[in-house]
């Protein structure tokens, strides 16, 4: 079946979106633009399946999901190279004193479920993401946005769990202190 | 029972998050957060974080 023009229009028009989507969690811009294309291809070979379902963005989305998981494993076997070793050093310390209490008690987020009624806040929540070490990055997008389970985080990173978790909880806190310094803050 | 500080209440609450704690933990936690508004913050904000990333990404 030829594909209809129409729908390569529709197609192209979400391309920026879906380069920013891929590049929040390859966090690396030609693997990004290679899934990107990936899906791409991949939705015009397929518009028959596309075919009476609502949300062209939503399906689009779960293609190029597959494609991300394709491309971090590829990145997991490639040589580590010395930056990822950085991530083993602990840059959340300072959260805490000596014996273990806050340095800064976290403070109050008053109605937080309120701001994911804004847009504003998820370009916060992508700026804060953007910070974070790659393979940090990586675990905690596989674990929390796309929803695998640890064990699955491990073998397609080649982690082991006690590594995962401490990506994850890294993760978490240095999000949770970047959202509320930039969102939270009153 | 040992009595956990913030930074490994903080550990513990995010383990619980990728897995299933045990009891003992639980308990660990619950009795730490009886007397620590800041570990009861984060933890309520870690699992904001969570719900907030699944909504990503939005049309920008």
């Amino acid at each position: 079946m030829a594909t209809s023009d129409e729908f390569r229009k529709q197609l192209e028009t979400l391309r920026p979106y879906l380069l920013r989507y891929a590049s929040l969690q390859l966090r690396d811009a030609a693997a990004a633009e290679d899934a990107v294309q990936e899906a791409l291809v991949a939705a015009l070979a397929g518009e028959a399946s596309f075919a009476g379902r609502a949300n062209l963005r939503t399906w689009l989305t779960g293609i190029l999901k597959h494609k991300i998981v394709d491309a971090i494993r590829r990145q997991a076997r490639e040589p580590v190279v010395s930056a990822e070793a950085d991530e083993e050093v602990g840059d959340i310390d300072e959260v805490f004193t000596e014996r273990g209490h806050w340095n800064d008690r976290p403070a109050a987020w008053g109605d937080p479920d309120g701001a994911l009624e804004q847009a504003q806040f998820f370009r916060a929540l992508e700026l804060c993401l953007a910070r974070l070490p790659g393979r940090t990055a990586q675990a905690f997008m596989m674990r929390e946005h796309m929803g695998f389970e640890t064990g699955e985080i491990c073998k397609e990173l080649d982690i082991t769990p006690t590594h995962c978790w401490v990506l994850l909880y890294r993760a978490r806190m240095t999000l949770r202190e970047c959202l509320q310094q930039t969102w939270f803050a009153e | 029972m040992k009595l956990l500080s913030c930074r490994e209440t903080t550990r513990l609450v995010s383990q619980g998050l990728d897995r299933e704690l045990a009891f003992g933990e639980r308990v660990a936690l619950r009795v730490h957060f009886a007397i620590c508004l800041g570990c009861r913050r984060a933890g309520r904000q870690m699992e904001f974080l969570r719900r907030a990333v699944r909504e990503l990404p939005v049309r920008s």
